[in-house]
């Protein structure tokens, strides 16, 4: 990037970066929510993503690449556009997260459409073993579930509907007594 | 007793309207009435610890907070990431309101102008949340200028993490909520005095905060009467593992241990019985079948040789093999190292090698002295408690299941073809 050839930001990216920029004292807090809205737009934080995202905020590209290198929810490669996080962390594994990652693995198989990864405890052992699919919790999940959570995917449906840990009630059953 | 968790499924409580007509928002106005002094002391007369992990005692948190007009922050430490915790988001996302009521009160109390809620990345649907319930509270004038009239303004922000464990840590949290990769910081300083760019702030966790209304609602001493002598009030409890009904309870500080494990959560499956549990997230030394009777409060914890933490109970059955146990544990601290200080970065990625060495049958009994001596020059080493995180349950794993990992390598010695005095291939060949 050089001063003479500016880069070129989508308008609505530009917006939305500035728009967070202004929530903080200092801009630089913004740079989480804006790698992640570069992120939607271009699909992963490529090159041309974290050139944009430099560009609104007034930070170096390599500043940007150390922090989105940082977290796991910021793709530093090209990934599948539909994210199936699948915990394997203590509580899921210990009833069968493990052998439910492999298969949705499995079934995935070479499908460049999904970004199959195990992670960990996204903070939901209550719907033991789960995974969050494009954000959305669902569990507990059996390896039966495996081919439609895809089909939904792929049919751009809502995942799993009364699996999802929306729709749970507190396990507690003395709190809506 | 119900305080966090009453009507927690109520249609609609997740809105303003709802909520209110619940008795929300009634203690704002109360507390905005008060002098901050008076709400402070409130505070600290109900002996509220932490909720977090750490259990420090908040009132005392508020209180170390320098006077005067300089620009202080309040920031709410949603980045639940503890495994097995999962007590914040249910409350996040069925009382959004709860929580905002807290902070502004904290706020009030500790003189902010500005706050923050963090919240992990994962937690998408309870971001959308607060931040529909952020502009509710907004518009009803509880945040912003000049608050009901009382002179005390507070903005809030729903800041979105990304993924990354260590920022649940207070000072990587801050370094990442200024827009950094998330390490943590060499204290002191401590964030009550030099903490969000630079300025004075306080930490609390979302169940700290969402605690606030209730004690001014009732008064400081009143809450004070639950629970036990150091360990006051209630507390959401996150059940998981080998329990017949995981989720979260909230229960009174102090009850049997067993009463949770059992009473609420249902147990392990039929027929099979307790190995060990964890009792506040993975972080936290294991303890045994016996220590069921334990009273499950700070103290009794910390006796025992654990902590409460975070107040997360994972339950393990005689089903599971403790080096299993052992290795997800501590393959997940190793993902999860910062790798700024060196016992951690490389503690947790020798004790991986060393587990996968006793799971292929290439370790000696030796190896589990150097484990259990790694773990040790770990703890209380490093600038945060990462490292000491795995080396807490790794230590504890060894020291009282260490029959089984011995038998683990004797029978994977013989499955692999090597006697007692065979060196490993990997040993054979020099270090690895």
């Amino acid at each position: 990037m050089s001063v003479t050839e500016p880069v070129e930001v989508p308008a609505e990216l530009r917006t939305e970066i500035e728009r967070h920029m202004a929530l903080y004292p200092d801009s630089r807090s913004a740079a989480l929510p804006a790698l992640k809205a570069a992120q939607r737009v271009h699909g992963w934080c490529s090159p041309e993503a974290l050139e944009q995202v430099a560009a609104v905020m007034g930070v170096t590209p390599a500043y940007l690449e150390s922090v989105a290198s940082f977290y796991d929810m910021l793709e530093t490669e090209p990934v599948g556009k539909h994210s199936v996080y699948v915990c394997t962390n203590i509580s899921c594994s210990l009833r069968g997260a493990d052998e439910l990652f492999a298969a949705i693995k499995d079934a995935a198989g070479s499908d460049t459409e999904f970004n199959v990864r195990p992670f960990e405890c996204l903070g939901a052992c209550d719907i033991a073993p789960m995974a969050s699919v494009d954000g959305v919790y669902v569990g507990p999940l059996s390896i039966d579930d495996v081919p439609r959570l895809l089909d939904d995917l792929r049919a751009d449906r809502p995942v799993l509907p009364e699996k999802q840990l929306s729709k749970r009630a507190c396990a507690d059953a003395e709190a809506n007594a | 007793m119900k305080l966090l968790f009453k009507n927690i499924d109520e249609p609609g409580l997740a809105t303003r309207e709802v909520y209110e007509q619940r008795g929300g928002y009634a203690s704002l106005r109360k507390a905005l009435a008060m002098e901050p002094e008076a709400v402070l002391a409130e505070l600290e007369a109900s002996g509220l610890r932490g909720r977090g992990g750490a259990g420090f005692a908040m009132g005392k948190k508020v209180s170390f907070l320098p006077k005067g007009s300089i620009d202080k922050y309040l920031v709410c430490n949603a980045d639940e990431s503890e495994p097995g915790t999962f007590k914040d988001r249910e409350l996040m996302q069925k009382s959004p309101h709860m929580l905002i009521e807290g902070i502004v009160i904290a706020s009030y109390a500790a003189g902010a102008n500005r706050s923050f809620i963090y919240i992990r990345g994962e937690y998408v649907q309870q971001a959308d949340l607060l931040d529909a319930a952020l502009a509710e509270a907004r518009d009803a004038g509880y945040i912003g200028e000049n608050i009901l009239g009382s002179g005390h303004s507070l903005s809030l922000v729903v800041h979105r993490g990304a993924g990354a464990y260590i920022c649940g840590e207070e000072t990587g949290l801050l370094d990442s909520l200024e827009g950094k990769r998330g390490n943590p910081r060499l204290k002191p300083p401590f964030p009550a005095n030099q903490g969000l760019y630079q300025g004075p702030t306080l930490i609390n966790n979302v169940e700290t905060l969402a605690t606030v209304p209730t004690i001014i609602d009732m008064g400081g001493a009143q809450y004070a009467e639950l629970g036990t002598e150091t360990s006051k009030g209630t507390k959401l409890v996150s059940v998981s593992g080998h329990v017949q009904r995981p989720g979260n309870y909230e229960i009174e500080l102090g009850i049997p241990s067993r009463e949770i494990v059992y009473g609420l959560a249902g147990g392990p499956p039929e027929g099979r019985q307790v190995k060990c549990w964890f009792p506040g997230g993975s972080s936290s030394p294991v303890l045994i079948k016996d220590d069921l009777d334990l009273p499950y409060d700070f103290d009794s914890m910390a006796k025992a040789g654990s902590m409460l933490g975070s107040g997360a109970i994972i339950v393990v059955d005689d089903s599971t093999p403790i080096l299993d146990v052992a290795l997800k544990v501590a393959k997940f601290y190793r993902h999860e190292s910062c790798g700024k200080c060196t016992p951690c970065r490389e503690g947790t990625n020798w004790t991986v090698k060393m587990l996968e060495r006793v799971q292929t049958g290439e370790a000696t009994p030796m190896d589990l002295e150097i484990m259990a001596s790694v773990q040790e020059h770990i703890i209380g080493n490093c600038l945060c408690v990462l490292g000491d995180a795995m080396a807490m349950p790794i230590g504890s794993l060894i020291a009282k299941f260490r029959g089984e990992f011995e038998a683990h390598i004797e029978q994977a010695r013989a499955a692999s073809g090597l006697t007692v005095g065979t060196p490993a291939p990997a040993l054979a060949g020099g270090l690895v």
